[in-house]
C-alpha cells in the first residue's frame, strides 16, 4: 500500500514535469494544418517536416555551436576560478572564511535584470558586443558563487592530512591542487560543471541583449526570433527546444553516473 | 639526517596557547618520542618541524641552520600521518613514486626506489592496488614507504600505530625499530602511549598541556619521574600514590614535614598476599583482582584511597576481604604535595 503510494506520487511528479516536454513531442510532428486546431489531441499524421525546416530555414548549426562555446567556455572559467577559490578557503586557511563566502553569495543576490544594463555599456565600452566572449565572461561571473560554494562544501570533506601530505611530499600549493585534491573532487566539479553549464545553455536575458546577429547568437535567442512577420511557427519552435534539450539531457545522463559512482566509491576516506 | 633544535618555540591558535617555549634538542639519527595525553601539543610539534605550521615565537634549526622561512617541500622531511593519507586516486607504486616525481626524478629512477622500498617493506605484490584495496597494516607499510623512498633528512611519525589492532600494532612497532636501525634517519614520533614510546625510543619528552615534564631515556623516565605526572603517566598499571602519613617508617629528607609528602609506588613494586609476616604491610580492602596471566593485579581501598598490588595466580585473594599490601622501603618516591616535584 505505501508502495503504490510512492509510485503514485512518483508519477504525478513525473507527469507533472514531463507534461510541457511531452506537449513539445507532439505539437513538433503535427502537420501545419493540425497545430492550431484542437481537437485532434494527438496528430493523425506524423511529419518530420518542422524538423527539416529548422536546419534548412535558420542558420540553426551555426546557433548550436556558439551555445557550445559559450556554455563551455564559462564552464571552464567558473570551474577554474571556482576550484582555486574554493582551495584557498578550505585547505589554505584564509582568513575571514565565513565573511568571504557570505560575499559570494550576496552578490549573486542581485536580479539579473537589474543590472543587465550597466553591464550592456561595460561589454560595448569594452567592444564585445555581438562577440561569445561577452556571453562567456557574463555566464562565468553569474554562475562563479555557485561553483565556489558548492565546491567549497565538497573539498571541506576532502581530509587536511591529504593537503599536509602533499605538502609535505613536495608539493608547492598549486601542485597540491592539481594532483591530489582536484583528482578527489572530481564528482564535485562535475556536478558543478554540471550546473554552470546548463545555466549557461538555457540563459535567454544576457543573450537576447548581448547579441545582435547570427554571429554570435545562442539558441535560446534564436529559437525566440523564429516568429515571423504574419504566423508563429509553433511546430519549429517545438522541434528545435527539443532539439537543444538533447545535448543536455545526453550530458546529464553520462555524467550523473559519474557523480553517483564517485561518492560511492569512497574515495575520500584513505 | 639532521639534529632538530628547538629554541623557545611557542605555539598559540588564537587565545589558546598549545606549546609553551619547548627547548630542547633532538639529536642527529636518534629515535624521540614525543608523549602525552591528548591535546598536549604534541601534534602540532611534527606540524612545526614539517613546516606545515608556523611558530609564534622562537626558532626552529635543523643541524644550526633555521629553518622556519623554508615551505614543508623545502625542509626535506618526510611525515606519515595517523589516517597515513594515502592518495587514494594513485596506485601503492604512484603513491610510494610521488615524492620523487614531484623531485622531477627520471621514471627508471623512480621505479627502482619504489621496487627497493617495497622490497624491504615486503608489500612488492601489492603494488599495482589502489589503497582502498588494502588492508590497516597495508596502508601503514604504504605510507612509510611513501616517506623513506626518498631517504630523507627527518622522519616524523604522528600516532602510526593508533589505528592498527593489538597484535598488528606489536608487529609493525618491532618494524618501525628495525627501519630506523637500517636507515639511521633521525625519527621524530608522536603517540600518546607510554608503553610505544617506552618500547621505541632513545629519548622521550613528556608533554602536558604544552610544556615538556620531563626529557630523558625512556629508563631515567620510569625509574626517576620529575613529577608525579611524568610518573602517573610512565608504566602500566600507572604507580599509586599515597598520602605519606599512611606509609610506617618512612624516612624523609630532613627539613620535609610528613603531611607535604605524597608517595608513590609501582605496582610492580607492591607485593600482595592474605597474610604477609612484613610487619610494615598495609591492610586494605581487596575491590577486584585483574588477572593477566603471569600476574594478578589486584586493587584495593586503603583509607579511601586505591592502591594496586601484584599477587601470585596461585594466590590471589579475595575480593572484599582484607589483604596485605607490602612494599621494599628502597622502592618508594617520594614528591612534594604541593607542586608535584620529586624529592627523593
Amino acid at each position: 500500500m505505501r508502495r503504490a503510494a510512492t509510485y503514485l506520487g512518483v508519477l504525478v511528479v513525473a507527469a507533472y514535469c514531463l507534461a510541457p516536454l511531452a506537449w513539445q513531442l507532439v505539437t513538433s510532428v503535427r502537420t501545419p494544418a493540425e497545430l492550431t486546431t484542437l481537437p485532434p489531441l494527438l496528430p493523425t499524421r506524423i511529419t518530420i517536416e518542422h524538423y527539416a525546416a529548422v536546419f534548412t530555414g535558420h542558420p540553426f548549426p551555426r546557433m548550436l555551436l556558439n551555445s557550445f562555446v559559450v556554455a563551455g567556455g564559462a564552464t571552464a572559467i567558473a570551474l577554474a576560478f571556482g576550484a582555486a577559490a574554493a582551495f584557498a578557503l578550505t585547505k589554505m586557511r584564509a582568513r575571514g572564511f565565513g565573511a568571504i563566502l557570505a560575499l559570494v553569495l550576496a552578490t549573486s543576490m542581485f536580479p539579473p535584470i537589474s543590472i543587465v544594463s550597466p553591464l550592456y555599456l561595460l561589454i560595448n565600452a569594452l567592444g564585445l558586443r555581438d562577440t561569445l566572449a561577452a556571453l562567456i565572461l557574463t555566464y562565468a561571473g553569474f554562475t562563479l558563487p555557485l561553483a565556489i560554494w558548492v565546491l567549497t562544501s565538497f573539498l571541506r570533506e576532502l581530509p587536511d592530512e591529504l593537503y599536509s601530505a602533499a605538502r609535505v611530499d613536495g608539493c608547492t600549493p598549486r601542485q597540491a591542487l592539481v594532483r591530489v585534491i582536484l583528482p578527489l573532487a572530481a564528482p564535485g566539479l562535475v556536478a558543478t560543471g554540471l550546473l554552470v553549464f546548463i545555466f549557461a545553455w538555457n540563459e535567454f536575458l544576457f543573450a537576447l541583449t548581448f547579441t545582435a546577429t547570427e554571429r554570435s547568437r545562442t539558441v535560446p535567442v534564436g529559437i525566440a526570433l523564429f516568429p515571423g512577420l504574419h504566423e508563429v511557427p509553433w511546430g519549429e519552435i517545438a522541434a528545435a527546444s527539443l532539439l537543444v534539450t538533447v545535448p543536455v539531457f545526453v550530458l546529464v545522463l553520462r555524467f550523473q553516473r559519474r557523480i553517483v559512482e564517485g561518492l560511492t566509491a569512497g574515495a575520500v576516506k584513505g | 639526517m639532521a639534529a632538530i633544535e628547538f629554541d623557545g618555540v611557542s605555539k598559540r591558535f588564537g587565545q589558546v596557547t598549545v606549546l609553551e617555549d619547548l627547548r630542547l634538542t633532538i639529536e642527529e639519527g636518534e629515535f624521540f618520542t614525543f608523549v602525552g595525553p591528548s591535546g598536549c601539543g604534541k601534534s602540532t610539534t611534527l606540524s612545526l618541524i614539517a613546516g606545515l605550521e608556523r611558530p609564534t615565537s622562537g626558532r626552529i634549526r635543523f643541524d644550526g641552520e633555521p629553518v622556519d622561512h623554508l615551505a614543508p617541500r623545502d625542509r626535506d622531511v618526510a611525515m606519515v600521518f595517523q589516517s597515513y593519507a594515502l592518495y587514494p586516486h594513485m596506485s601503492v607504486a604512484e603513491n610510494i613514486g610521488f615524492p620523487l616525481k614531484l623531485r622531477g626524478a627520471a621514471p627508471r629512477e623512480i621505479d627502482d626506489a619504489v621496487a627497493e622500498v617495497a622490497r624491504r617493506l615486503g608489500i612488492e605484490t601489492l603494488l599495482a592496488r589502489r589503497p582502498r584495496e588494502l588492508s590497516g597494516g597495508q596502508r601503514q607499510r604504504v605510507a612509510l614507504g611513501r616517506a623513506l623512498v626518498r631517504r630523507p633528512r627527518v622522519f616524523l611519525l604522528d600516532e602510526p600505530l593508533s589505528n592498527l589492532d593489538a597484535r598488528l600494532r606489536l608487529e609493525m612497532r618491532a618494524e618501525l625499530k628495525r627501519l630506523h636501525g637500517e636507515y639511521g634517519i633521525t625519527t621524530v614520533y608522536v603517540t600518546h602511549d607510554q608503553e610505544e614510546a617506552m618500547a621505541l625510543s632513545d629519548r622521550v619528552a613528556v608533554l602536558n598541556a604544552g610544556r615538556v615534564e620531563q626529557c630523558g631515556p625512556p629508563l631515567e623516565l620510569y625509574h626517576a619521574p620529575a613529577n608525579t605526572f611524568v610518573a602517573g603517566f610512565v608504566g602500566s598499571p600507572p604507580m599509586n600514590f599515597l598520602d605519606a602519613r599512611l606509609v610506617p617508617d618512612l624516612e624523609l629528607p630532613r627539613d620535609v614535614a610528613l603531611d607535604e609528602v605524597v608517595v608513590g609506588v609501582r605496582p610492580t613494586d607492591v607485593r600482595v598476599t592474605e597474610a604477609s609476616d612484613d610487619p610494615r604491610a598495609l591492610d586494605a580492602r581487596v575491590l577486584l583482582a585483574e588477572p593477566t596471566g603471569d600476574d594478578v593485579w589486584v586493587v584495593g581501598l586503603l583509607e579511601g584511597e586505591r592502591i594496586v598490588g601484584r599477587a601470585l595466580p596461585s594466590a590471589v585473594p579475595v575480593p572484599g576481604g582484607i589483604a596485605r599490601f607490602a612494599f621494599a622501603r628502597e622502592r618508594l618516591h617520594l614528591f612534594d604535595r604541593a607542586s608535584g616535584r620529586r624529592i627523593a
